[in-house]
């Protein structure tokens, strides 16, 4: 039988921890894998993987327009919105689009029925290749609040795929990540060697436990100096998959958007020893709740 | 009082090292932390009492009384946001409800109503100086809102202040926008990597969106030299104020590891935040 396949959130709290880093390499040293880039506010796995054979797709929420004949200017659809994003001014209706949640409340409180659904274009998918790998990517339009429509979407499009998932979440504890990790088998957690690291891998850490998640986490940027993220994995017992020093070499490659793990060996060892790790976990796991 | 607010669109750039560093320099007296996905300011600021604490109600959310419910369907039904399942009863998923009260009006027995909720934390610091914080409570939305929050309670504890400093959250979305309002200018953090060009740019687009003055800095600058000549270059091309580049430095994150702002210590990187603070006061609206 062939072993199940994995899907794995790649998170920090704090931003520029080397999350996209993490899930670019492990999908690049994993067979047949596909990446998905939900940091669709500042989406940067494309600029790594170039995907060819580009598809985009755009991504819509529905907001109400109103049929001016109907409206009476009841403003019964102005008192339900608990969002605020109507209003009937001087005569007329107006909407708010960028602050409407896509309730749908208003139109089914409309007594005249003078309101209907149309659909507003708040950003886009992506899906191409890169050698083996399928490269998925949302992207926000500037100037909208929300992306999370555009993370279901993507997450939507993921499910029928049968293959190991590297998902590549947005910075932050808030509910856009939760979006992000609540079907993932497994949570990795990537840290900086700060205080303020320490800090936000503390809060990320509160959010997985909450969904008790299996997790491990991988210590980035690492010198030769106290630790904070690391002495709190040790107090905390989580599981340390790895540490990758501060490497000036390395940091060139990646903020020239190469992928080390194709342009290095050693990496590319670092990168296949980490998803061994991950991988036997999760099927550890996996025979442990069989069993239970 | 000219409000100075620092954004980056990517994570981990610099914000809130240079914000530490601003502060400081400008001995400002009154500040503010609008990340609160992840805040860390106060990490640096040393306070020694203790904050005035309030809670933050975010949007409410639905409750099912089931010894009133009738199992008709129609909520669950009619939630957009997926928030309602069955179970053994109707269960509500707070964490996916968005408050929209569509089903407690649609419930023919009103066995639905809307429960207040608490989705974070304000915190405000007040001693010679006014320091308004906040954080987010795990899994929680409309972030935006506490960000306009955190704001309001530092404006309405006004002390006499040259310059007000805003630590903003990485990104483009509704916590970012929320910050934008009534800042006289946006510091973008930039770093020299493709990813950080690629959003600095998109941050750029968002502040000028909403018609705020931006004015860029590269931190780390020295890590990749032909990165920083591109982001300088860009700034040229695009007429945005370019203040400076400060150089990547051990110090700096010892200084943090400390508790301790940049321009603490005797470092190059804080030398570098000196003289961009000398230029941002001259072009600050």
């Amino acid at each position: 039988m062939a072993t199940k396949k994995i899907k794995i959130a790649v998170l920090s709290g704090k931003g520029g921890t080397g999350k996209t880093f993490l899930s670019v390499n492990l999908a690049s040293v994993t067979q047949n894998s596909v990446y998905i880039d939900c940091d669709v506010e500042e989406p940067n796995g494309h600029l790594f993987f170039k995907p060819q054979n580009l598809q985009t797709e755009n991504v819509t929420v529905k907001v109400p327009f109103v049929d001016p004949a109907r409206c009476t200017g009841c403003r019964k659809c102005v008192e339900f919105c608990k969002f605020n994003a109507l209003a009937y001014i001087q005569g007329k209706w107006m909407l708010f689009d960028e602050i409407c949640h896509s309730c749908g409340g208003c139109v089914l409180f409309c007594p005249e029925k003078a309101l209907t659904e149309k659909n507003r274009i708040i950003g886009s998918v992506q899906k191409g290749v890169s050698e083996d790998i399928t490269v998925m990517s949302g992207i926000l339009k500037i100037g909208e609040s929300s992306g999370i429509p555009i993370i279901n979407k993507l997450l939507h499009m993921a499910q029928d795929m049968d293959e190991n998932i590297f998902i590549d979440c947005p910075p932050g504890s808030a509910c856009i990540v939760m979006e992000s990790i609540k079907d993932a088998d497994y949570c990795l957690l990537v840290a900086e060697p700060t205080l303020f690291g320490m800090h936000n891998l503390k809060l990320v850490y509160e959010l997985i436990s909450l969904f008790k998640k299996p997790h491990g986490v991988v210590l980035n940027k690492c010198i030769e100096a106290v630790n904070p993220s690391e002495e709190f994995c040790k107090a905390k017992k989580i599981r340390i998959l790895a540490k990758i020093p501060f490497d000036k070499k390395l940091g060139e490659l990646n903020s020239n958007a190469l992928i080390v793990s194709r342009e290095n060996m050693e990496y590319a060892q670092l990168f296949s020893a980490l998803w061994q790790k991950i991988a036997e976990e999760v099927h550890n796991e996996a025979a442990f709740d069989s069993k239970r | 009082m000219k409000q100075l607010l620092i954004l980056s669109g990517k994570g981990g750039t610099g914000k809130t090292t240079i914000a530490s560093a601003l502060i400081k320099l400008a001995k400002a007296k009154m500040y503010a932390d609008c990340d609160v996905d992840a805040p860390n300011l106060h990490l640096l600021m040393n306070k020694n009492t203790n904050p005035l604490c309030s809670e933050y109600y975010g949007m409410p959310k639905a409750v099912i009384d089931s010894g009133l419910c009738l199992r008709c369907d129609v909520c669950r039904q009619n939630c957009r946001f997926e928030a309602i399942s069955l179970k053994e009863n109707y269960l509500v998923d707070t964490y996916s409800c968005e408050g929209c009260g569509v089903c407690e009006a649609l419930c023919p027995v009103s066995a639905i109503s809307l429960k207040l909720n608490v989705a974070g934390e304000l915190m405000l610091y007040k001693d010679e100086s006014i320091f308004s914080t906040a954080c987010l409570k795990m899994g929680s939305g409309n972030s935006g809102k506490l960000v306009s929050e955190v704001k309001k309670q530092l404006l309405l504890n006004k002390v006499d202040t040259d310059i007000v400093i805003v630590d903003g959250s990485p990104g483009i979305g509704c916590p970012v926008i929320a910050s934008l309002s009534g800042a006289n200018m946006v510091l973008i953090v930039a770093e020299p990597s493709l990813s950080g060009i690629n959003d600095m740019e998109r941050i750029i687009k968002t502040a000028k969106q909403f018609d705020s003055k931006v004015a860029v800095c590269i931190n780390k600058y020295d890590t990749n030299i032909a990165n920083s000549n591109k982001i300088e270059a860009f700034c040229e091309d695009s007429s945005i104020p370019f203040l400076g580049k400060i150089p990547f430095d051990n110090k700096a994150v010892i200084a943090i590891n400390h508790n301790l702002s940049v321009v603490d210590v005797d470092c190059a990187a804080g030398r570098a935040i000196k003289s961009l603070f000398e230029k941002a006061l001259e072009i600050l609206p």
